[in-house]
This record gives C-alpha cells, sequence and structure tokens, in this order.
C-alpha cells in the first residue's frame, strides 16, 4: 500500500515554474535594464524616493487581492479615497482634534465599503456592476460637496504621514505597507480565514454548503477595502497637501492592474500576496525608470495595458498551443 | 392589458414621461420643440454606443475600452483631414469606422483567442488607446478652425427639423432591431448569453462570435469618433474620459441583464434616452452640475436594484408553478 503524502514532495526545479519566480526574474532584468541606462538610478535615495509613487496604491492592492480571490472585484476604490479626502479636509476645517478627524476619516471610508458589501449581498447582484454605479455615485457626492474648491489644510501629522520618513530614511507609507503586506500574506497564506477565502473564489455555492457564511465575509472584504481606500486617502492628502474632488482619478484600473500582473486570477480562487508585491515593485520600478528616461506618463500607461494583457495572453496562448500539439 | 402595464419598457417609459411632464412644470422652456430636439441630439451618440454596447454585454461581457476607441479614432482622422481637408467627409467616416472596428477586433481576438478576460482586455486596451492618442497627437488639440468645412457640415444637416445625428441614431435602432430579432446571429448571440454551454453543444462557436459583437462595438464607437469630433469641432487626448461608464449604465437602466442573454433593444434605447433626459434636465431645473455624477450613480444603482428584484421574483414563479 503506498503512502499519500499531505504534500507534494519539495523540488528545487519546481520553483522555476511557479509565477512568483517568473515576476521576480522580470523585476530583476528590469532593475538591471534600468541601471544600465540611468545612472541615477541605482541611487539609494532616489530609490527610496520613488517608493512615493505607488505606496498608497500598494496599500489598497493588498485588500484588492483578497477582494479578487473570493471572486469579486471592486471598482469603486478611487471614488472611497475621494470621499474619505473630503471628510479629512471637512472634518479637519471644523477644527476637530487630530484623532477625531483621523477616526471619522476611517470610518468614512468604511462606511462606503459597507455599503457596496451590502447591496452586492443583500441583492445578489455582481460587484463589478454595483461598483460601478458606486463610483459615480461616491466620486459625484465629493463633488456635489466641494464643488470647484479645495481643501489644503489637514493636521500636522497628516503631513508628516503622507511625505514624511522614519528616522529619516523610510517613508511612512512604504513602511506601512510593507507591515501590512506581512500581515495579509499571513492571513491568507497560514489561517484558516485565508483557506476559506480561496474556497469561496474557486466555488462560492460549494463553500456556501460546507458552512462557510459567504456574504459574510463578502461583507467584510468590501468594508475592508474601503476602510484601505481610507488609510490610503489620509497618506495621499498629506502627501499632495491638497485635496480636490477628482483626487486619484483613474487608480481602481491602475491597482487591479497591480493584483492581475501578480498572478491573481480574476474569476477569484488562486493568487498570493508575494506575487502581488512582486508585481507592485515591477510595476513601480518601470514608471521610475521610465520616468528618469523621460518617458511621459503615457508610455508608461500603454506599456502597463500591453504587460497586463500579454502577461495573462502569452501563457494561456502558450497552452493552447501544447494541447493542440499533443 | 396587465401585462403591458407590467411591461419593463413601458414602466421605462412613462418614468420618462413623467420626468418630462415634472421638469415642464418647473421650467416651461425644457419642454418646447426645439429643446427636446436639443436633448434627442445631444442623446444620439449615447444611444447609439448603448445599443452597440448591448450586443457585447448579451454574450455576458463588457466593452470598457469604447470611449477611448472613440477618443483615437476621432482624433486619428481628424489629424488625417488637417494634413487632406480636401477628401470627401464620407471618406473620413469610413475610414474612422475601419480603425473603431480593427481596434475592436484587437479586443476580440485577446479575449477569443488569446484567452484574457474581458475584464482584464477591456481594461488594458482602455489605458492603450487612450495613450496611443496622445503619442499620434503628441498631447496636441485639433481645433474647429483646423478641420475642413465639409467636415463639420454634415453634422449640422436637419431633416423634418430633427438633427442628422438623431436620424443617424434612429437608423442604428433599425439595423441592431432587426439584426438582433430577426436573425440568426442575434438568435445565436441571445443563446450564447443566456446559457454559453448549451449553445456551444448545438454548434454555436463561441470564439467567432466573441470577435463579431467586439467588432461591432468597436465599428460603432469608430462611428462615434468621426460624430464626437464633427459635433464638438474638437479632437483632444480628452474626449469622451470615462463615457463607457455612461454608456454601460444606460444599458443596465435599459434592463440589459450583465448576466447575459436577456434584454430588448426597446429598453436600451429608453434606458439611454432616460439618462440623456437626466442630464440634460439637472441644469433647466437649477441643479448644480456638480450633482449630475452622484444622482446618475444612484440612479444606476436604484435601476440595478429594481432589475434584481423582478428577475428572482420570475426565477421564484416558476419554482412554485412547477
Amino acid at each position: 500500500m503506498s503512502i499519500i503524502p499531505d504534500k507534494p514532495p519539495f523540488k528545487l526545479l519546481d520553483i522555476l515554474y511557479k509565477k512568483e519566480f517568473i515576476l521576480f526574474v522580470v523585476l530583476i532584468s528590469i532593475l538591471i535594464i534600468n541601471s544600465n541606462i540611468s545612472p541615477y538610478f541605482l541611487d539609494l535615495y532616489n530609490l527610496i524616493d520613488s517608493t512615493f509613487l505607488f505606496s498608497e496604491k500598494a496599500i489598497i492592492a493588498l485588500t484588492m487581492t483578497f477582494v479578487i480571490i473570493a471572486r469579486q472585484i471592486d471598482l469603486s476604490v478611487a471614488s472611497i479615497i475621494a470621499v474619505s479626502s473630503v471628510v479629512l479636509g471637512y472634518t479637519t476645517s471644523l477644527g476637530y482634534d487630530t484623532w477625531l478627524v483621523l477616526l471619522l476619516t476611517l470610518l468614512s471610508g468604511a462606511l462606503c465599503g459597507a455599503f457596496n458589501g451590502a447591496i452586492i449581498t443583500k441583492f445578489a447582484i455582481p460587484s463589478i456592476i454595483v461598483t460601478i454605479g458606486t463610483m459615480s455615485l461616491f466620486r459625484g457626492l465629493a463633488y456635489s460637496f466641494l464643488e470647484d474648491s479645495y481643501y489644503n489644510k489637514f493636521p500636522k501629522l497628516v503631513g508628516k504621514l503622507g511625505g514624511g520618513y522614519l528616522y529619516g530614511y523610510i517613508p511612512y507609507a512604504f513602511l506601512t505597507f510593507i507591515l501590512l503586506a506581512f500581515v495579509f500574506a499571513f492571513i491568507l497564506h497560514k489561517t484558516s480565514v485565508g483557506k476559506k477565502i480561496y474556497s469561496i473564489g474557486n466555488n462560492p455555492d460549494a463553500a456556501q454548503y460546507t458552512g462557510i457564511a459567504v456574504d459574510k465575509y463578502t461583507f467584510v472584504l468590501f468594508t475592508l477595502n474601503g476602510l484601505f481606500s481610507a488609510i490610503a486617502a489620509i497618506f495621499l492628502s498629506g502627501r499632495l497637501s491638497s485635496v480636490r474632488p477628482n483626487i486619484a482619478f483613474g487608480w481602481e484600473l491602475e491597482i487591479i492592474t497591480m493584483v492581475v500582473l501578480g498572478g491573481v486570477y480574476i474569476y477569484g480562487g488562486s493568487g498570493s500576496i508575494l506575487g502581488v508585491v512582486i508585481s507592485i515593485f515591477i510595476l513601480g520600478m518601470l514608471s521610475f525608470g521610465l520616468g528618469l528616461l523621460n518617458v511621459p506618463g503615457v508610455g508608461i500607461i500603454i506599456f502597463t495595458g500591453l504587460l497586463l494583457i500579454l502577461s495573462i495572453g502569452f501563457p494561456s496562448f502558450v497552452r493552447t498551443l501544447r494541447r493542440k500539439n499533443e | 392589458m396587465k401585462k403591458i402595464l407590467l411591461n419593463r419598457d413601458f414602466i421605462l417609459f412613462s418614468i420618462i414621461l413623467i420626468i418630462l411632464i415634472a421638469v415642464g412644470f418647473a421650467n416651461p422652456l425644457f419642454v418646447t420643440p426645439k429643446s427636446i430636439s436639443d436633448v434627442l441630439t445631444d442623446t444620439s451618440i449615447l444611444i447609439i454606443l448603448a445599443l452597440s454596447q448591448m450586443i457585447v454585454i448579451l454574450i455576458r461581457a463588457i466593452d470598457l475600452s469604447v470611449a477611448s476607441n472613440l477618443a483615437l479614432s476621432g482624433m486619428l482622422i481628424s489629424l488625417l483631414s488637417t494634413v487632406h481637408p480636401e477628401l470627401p467627409v464620407y471618406y473620413f467616416i469610413a475610414l474612422s469606422c475601419v480603425i473603431g472596428t480593427i481596434l475592436g477586433v484587437l479586443n476580440g481576438i485577446s479575449i477569443a483567442i488569446l484567452k484574457v478576460p474581458f475584464i482584464v482586455t477591456t481594461l488594458g486596451t482602455l489605458s492603450i488607446y487612450r495613450g496611443l492618442i496622445y503619442f499620434v497627437s503628441d498631447g496636441k488639440q485639433v481645433y474647429s478652425n483646423e478641420f475642413s468645412e465639409d467636415f463639420l457640415a454634415l453634422i449640422h444637416v436637419k431633416f423634418l427639423s430633427l438633427s442628422f445625428l438623431f436620424w443617424l441614431a434612429v437608423l442604428v435602432f433599425i439595423v441592431i432591431y432587426i439584426l438582433l430579432n430577426h436573425t440568426r446571429f442575434g438568435r445565436n448571440l441571445y443563446s450564447l448569453g443566456g446559457n454559453p454551454d448549451a449553445a456551444k453543444y448545438i454548434g454555436i462557436n463561441e470564439n467567432k462570435y466573441i470577435i463579431m459583437a467586439y467588432s461591432l462595438s468597436g465599428f460603432f464607437a469608430g462611428l462615434c469618433g468621426y460624430l464626437w469630433v464633427a459635433r464638438y469641432s474638437v479632437a483632444s487626448t480628452q474626449i469622451a474620459i470615462g463615457f463607457e461608464l455612461t454608456v454601460i449604465s444606460a444599458c443596465v437602466v435599459g434592463g440589459i441583464s450583465v448576466m447575459g442573454g436577456v434584454g430588448t433593444v426597446l429598453g436600451c434605447v429608453l434606458g439611454a434616452l432616460l439618462i440623456g433626459l437626466i442630464r440634460n434636465a439637472l441644469p433647466a431645473v437649477d441643479i448644480s452640475q456638480f450633482w449630475q455624477l452622484a444622482i446618475s450613480g444612484a440612479i444606476i444603482l436604484l435601476a440595478i436594484i429594481i432589475n434584481t428584484k423582478t428577475e428572482q421574483r420570475k426565477e421564484k414563479t416558476i419554482m412554485v408553478e412547477n
């Protein structure tokens, strides 16, 4: 009688076929190419400052990874940033204490997320359509409240969080992202909560029958996504030191690109935090390198779009060809 | 009689009438024939795009790249018209449609052959097509004085005191109505959306239909590229940014189910008309333009909730009868 092991035996060669490994190779090659092309790239201060370009998006990408693995999607995150930033500016203008301002800001984001979650679970409507609606609704609320004016006064702490460094080296936003990434990797890969999220994404009906409260999980994930958008809003408002209703416009697509490029399957059920973190660095270093080369932002947009399609299209195309040959 | 009263399209039509009457009471100037014909002209592009988006939504997909496609096709023909103003306007329209179709086919190939999910594909091409506009135009605008007279004249032609745009929308409505209701292509689209597995078993080539649906969507986006540029007499990198969401909301409000296979051509047009009416009516009743986005968001949510409620009720009744 043969014994079936719990886990397949560890083989060094298997690592080579992992998505994360391929992504890692891409990241290393980008770093090498960048440092060969521009002498300014490998400067430590430059590299550290380049993290400002992506840390806020990266924070939301973590919760978005959970949302997408659970077979949902949230297109309203950038609009929630707009709402939370307006709340941040408004409560500051009322002269509230810093802690109350931050609390209300976080609360506003979580409420927006909970609103998404409630409609999606209560009425059983696909999240893509609900969040297309709330994307307009939330952004519209920010517009109708602020009209064509802006806020530029925030508590001192917010400015420090957005643009400051810990010990003069590590930006707070980046530090927050790295710490949260460890927490989220632990939850997703080492706890039963993570296992349940995967099983919801693989087959929601089956998950429901095995006793997982699918609706409750969905609701919590969307609330969390809203909360994290509010956290990103605090860092972003502090960094820009001005809030207009069009803040973070188009970010939802960039965040979803980060997640999907990181190997998370858009229809749920598979993906890892490590992959998403590597893809965040790929996109960040790519746009930083292209920036140093004076390639305008547009070039980066086109490149990101192509990368997104090809990173999924190429492997599946190769698979199809192979199947035909067999 | 009861059947007519509960008909979705009839309800939608009544809502449009009620809004029209209510706004008319608040501001009588809004319901003059001139003003209503302006609303119709203003909504025509939305109607055309909503109808072509409907074809894609019927097979359980979405085309998020239409606005970028429209803007890229519009920019390319505008640039050509500044270099060759002597070419006839029909040439530009045809060219715009061809460019749009090619961009649509690229979407279709990516989805059907490379098997990249439609959300990823069209999110990607939304950025790529928009980015390409900057590339071809160097970020510059083409202004009204740079277009040839011929290029801009066609859009101002009127027939029975209704605009060219309106009549074009009517034509597109008739074409798509026949296509979806009276051809094999249309019926196959509905069955693919209703039950893709069953459709495959009876021999419908899914990939072919995906590519065709996206090329049609691209074709009409290209057509609207010319219409948009000619109507507003400006081509820039920013035109129609975010318009894809308005188009999708028109479909959703019109009762086209994002779960595929459900929806009528008439409903789609009424959905677009309702959205167009609200956009135009807000200024007439002194609601600030800054409220527009929030109100359209609220309407989309309401429409989806009502749609799903009625669909779910239908499912329940079927189960009871069994």
